[in-house]
């Protein structure tokens, strides 16, 4: 019985159903088979119908864009920190703050979240660093302020984890009284526009082979 | 999930959250849940950018997480709410033509953020709403509030879980991560807050207020240390409601296009009757008697009872069972079919997939290729030869689109074979329409486009990307330099950094990307036809 579909259609592909029952003809050429993928740009036969316009469509083409703008500016638009420097110039100190790794930008409720995901929460304050030298307008013991120095050296660079979390709190807490102390002094530090500094870092690592004023 | 689905998910979560976010997501979503050491080894981030990462998805509800027996926290992805992020615009749109410029505000603001406290979110959209009021103008926070409060009440916001009380023993060492629940009853009980304010501006234009203004801003400052009034009640945008508003919508004009704008205005007051009463998902309306609709009918339309009462009938009547009567209490009680399934499928109204099926085929494979498809929706089973008869196509054009429709796979043949031992010569080969098959190749297909067009729209800014930093930098200098009132020529002498060509080219770029945003929100209007309608095929038993 299943030797009755052998024969037919000697000399054209052969197939395991009877193939007139599904039109093709006696005779009929059948399309080359297909030996490649198909094209990643296939030829496009029909146009396609154009969009619907009106104020429904142009709001909402609006809003879309919008939302994207806004998003980007979010604090939950995660950029990564800046790389470290090898060497620290005076300029850092007037740099507008940059994104920080271990440092987070807004402020999510912790009681909401898994115990494993908190790290330090940055205060952001315009034209501000992060890391400042300490001031002497608070008053702090010796051993208060060797140990704020060492800690504000190490904030950079340390990856923070739970167990450090109860001294940055502590320096948290310094920082907060210090920062709205003297927001309105500290923002004039200088005379000069800080969005106009610029280090020439970005023509290249050369810049400071000429360090040397011309000697006369 | 599919690879289309996979790398739709990925652009949008690099698009709206960069690309540390895109990695973390992305990883999750291929390999699945996954505790935190994991995953920092997975996506070879540092580990506080994971962290990071993660806070932001979790507070936007695209991953949850989940404590395992053995004490490690698993984070899991949710690819198909990582999807709606496409939908955004229509929610925030469709807020807007509820609720006006508030309701829009405040569910942007909630899209926005992921949840906020309603102290939050109010004080947020008033000070919007201040900066484009006049001078001197401010908005007060119980209009903002009211509009809140009614969001709430017709469930389009609802409340996050909250943090379950435990009683801790001092013992016991803390959980690893809180459990969150909440009670079906409390979702939209909105606290009793009298939050007090008007918006604030940016920037006080008056000098002597500055003073004032430092000195109220610390202190306000200082009060938003404290805890506010609603202190761990959050409020999230409700998806599924929107979801039930666009089918809803659907079906108004799929009655007012099939009959008359009359009974959409029935069917539609029908629907608002019973908003909050029909749960998600289910394929009926409670009934409502024709007293209780006539009643709520709007005041422009003055039909009279027994004019509403034959619409009824009709829409009772009609083979597409819009509306099904359940009883005759109270002058009648009807009900409202709000499921989409192929017992209806004879005709092909609006909310039906099949109009995107047959659309598709209109476009790419031309006119008579859809009439064969709608042809074979309709009789269901047909052979080669009833097909050449039916739809009038002579045979070797009809073959030619039954085979490409084959390879395609919108359609299939079915085996019905004459004697047991299946002959292929004693066989009928019958093509038939598989609906369920044919929604999802074209639902994968939606995916495809969408990320094809993001892509595409990516691609175009990038080749673009010097020019557009230069015009920026223009459009900067044009704005500092009209603020310090310089002269026409001067301002005319900046304008000309941009050269003609230049210029041309930044239209022909925003007339491009502008087709493409555009294309992308209505490939997501498909995409929410056809998810519907699998996902409410799935459903029924």
């Amino acid at each position: 019985l299943s030797m009755a579909g052998r024969g037919r259609g000697r000399g054209r592909g052969q197939m395991t159903f009877n193939v007139e029952a599904v039109g093709i003809g006696k005779g009929d050429a059948l399309p080359p088979p297909t030996l490649q993928p198909s094209p990643l740009f296939p030829v496009l036969e029909r146009r396609a119908a154009p969009l619907p316009g009106g104020e429904e469509g142009e709001y909402m083409l609006a809003l879309k864009q919008e939302l994207r703008r806004a998003m980007r500016g979010l604090p939950y638009f995660v950029k990564p920190g800046a790389p470290r420097r090898d060497i620290e110039r005076y300029s850092d100190k007037y740099q507008l703050s940059s994104p920080v790794d271990s440092a987070i930008d807004w402020n999510p409720d912790w009681k909401r979240l898994p115990r494993e995901l908190k790290i330090r929460v940055r205060r952001l304050r315009k034209g501000r660093t992060t890391s400042h030298v300490p001031k002497k307008y608070v008053a702090l013991d010796k051993e208060e302020t060797i140990k704020k120095l060492e800690s504000l050296e190490k904030k950079e660079e340390e990856v923070t984890s739970e167990e450090e979390e109860e001294k940055e709190e502590e320096e948290e807490g310094k920082e907060e009284e210090e920062e709205e102390y003297d927001e309105e002094e500290h923002e004039e530090e200088t005379d000069y526009v800080l969005s106009y500094f610029d280090n020439g870092e970005s023509f290249g690592p050369d810049s400071d082979d000429n360090g040397d004023e011309a000697v006369y | 999930m599919t690879q289309a689905e996979l790398r739709l998910c990925s652009l949008l979560l690099q698009e709206h959250f960069g690309d540390i976010v895109e990695k973390v997501g992305n990883s999750l979503l291929r390999t699945g849940p996954r505790p935190l050491r994991l995953l920092v080894g997975d996506t070879g981030l540092l580990p506080d950018q994971v962290k990071k990462a993660l806070c932001v998805l979790i507070q936007h509800n695209l991953v949850r997480y989940e404590v395992q027996p053995r004490g490690s926290v698993e984070y899991e992805a949710r690819s198909e709410r990582i999807l709606r992020i496409l939908r955004y615009p229509r929610y925030i749109y469709t807020a807007k033509t509820l609720y006006g410029d508030p309701g829009e505000l405040l569910v942007e603001e909630l899209l926005l953020h992921g949840h906020l406290p309603m102290s939050c979110a109010v004080a947020r959209v008033a000070d919007r709403l201040t900066e484009t009021m006049e001078d001197g103008k401010t908005m007060d926070y119980t209009e903002v509030s009211s509009t809140f409060v009614r969001l709430a009440d017709t469930h389009f916001i609802q409340r996050c879980p909250i943090v379950s009380e435990i009683p801790q023993s001092t013992n016991a060492p803390p959980p690893p991560a809180p459990a969150l629940a909440i009670d079906e009853k409390d979702m939209y009980v909105v606290p009793r807050l009298s939050l007090v304010g008007k918006g604030k501006r940016r920037h006080s234009c008056n000098e002597e207020e500055e003073g004032e203004h430092k000195a109220k801003r610390q202190k306000q400052e200082g009060g938003r240390s404290e805890t506010p009034p609603d202190d761990g009640i959050y409020w999230q945008v409700n998806l599924e409601r929107f979801h039930q508003h666009f089918r809803d919508q659907a079906l108004v004009s799929a009655v007012a296009s099939r009959m008359d704008q009359t009974s959409s205005e029935v069917v539609r007051t029908m629907l608002r009757m019973s908003e909050v009463t029909t749960a998600s998902g289910a394929s009926h309306t409670q009934p409502l008697s024709s007293n209780e609709i006539f009643r709520s009918l709007p005041a422009g339309y003055n039909i009279g009872k027994q004019v509403l009462d034959q619409y009824l009938a009709l829409l009772a009547d009609d083979p597409l069972e819009f509306v099904g009567k359940s009883g005759d209490s109270g002058g009648g009680t009807y009900t409202v079919k709000v499921t989409w399934g192929p017992g209806a499928s004879w005709a092909l109204p609006i909310p039906f997939p099949h109009p995107s099926l047959i659309l598709l085929l209109l476009h790419r494979f031309g006119s008579r290729c859809a009439r064969i498809f709608r042809l074979l929706l309709r009789k269901k089973h047909l052979e080669q030869k009833q097909v050449e008869d039916f739809a009038m196509i002579p045979a070797k054009e009809a073959k030619d689109m039954l085979y490409r429709m084959l390879s395609e796979n919108l359609v299939s043949l079915q085996e019905i074979p004459k004697t047991p031992d299946h002959a292929p010569s004693r066989t009928f080969y019958l093509y038939t329409v598989n609906v369920m098959a044919a929604a999802r190749m074209l639902l994968h297909r939606c995916y495809k486009s969408v990320a094809n067009l993001m892509e595409r729209r990516q691609h175009e800014m990038q080749e673009n990307k010097r020019l557009l930093d230069k015009s920026q930098r223009v459009e900067a200098i044009l704005a500092s330099m009209q603020a310090t009132g310089a002269e026409v020529a001067q301002l005319h002498e900046v304008e000309e950094m941009i050269t003609g060509p230049e210029r041309q080219q930044l239209e022909t770029l925003k007339r491009n990307v502008n087709k493409i945003d555009a294309s992308e929100n209505q490939v997501d209007e498909t995409i929410f036809v056809l998810e519907s309608f699998i996902e409410s095929t799935m459903k029924r038993p």
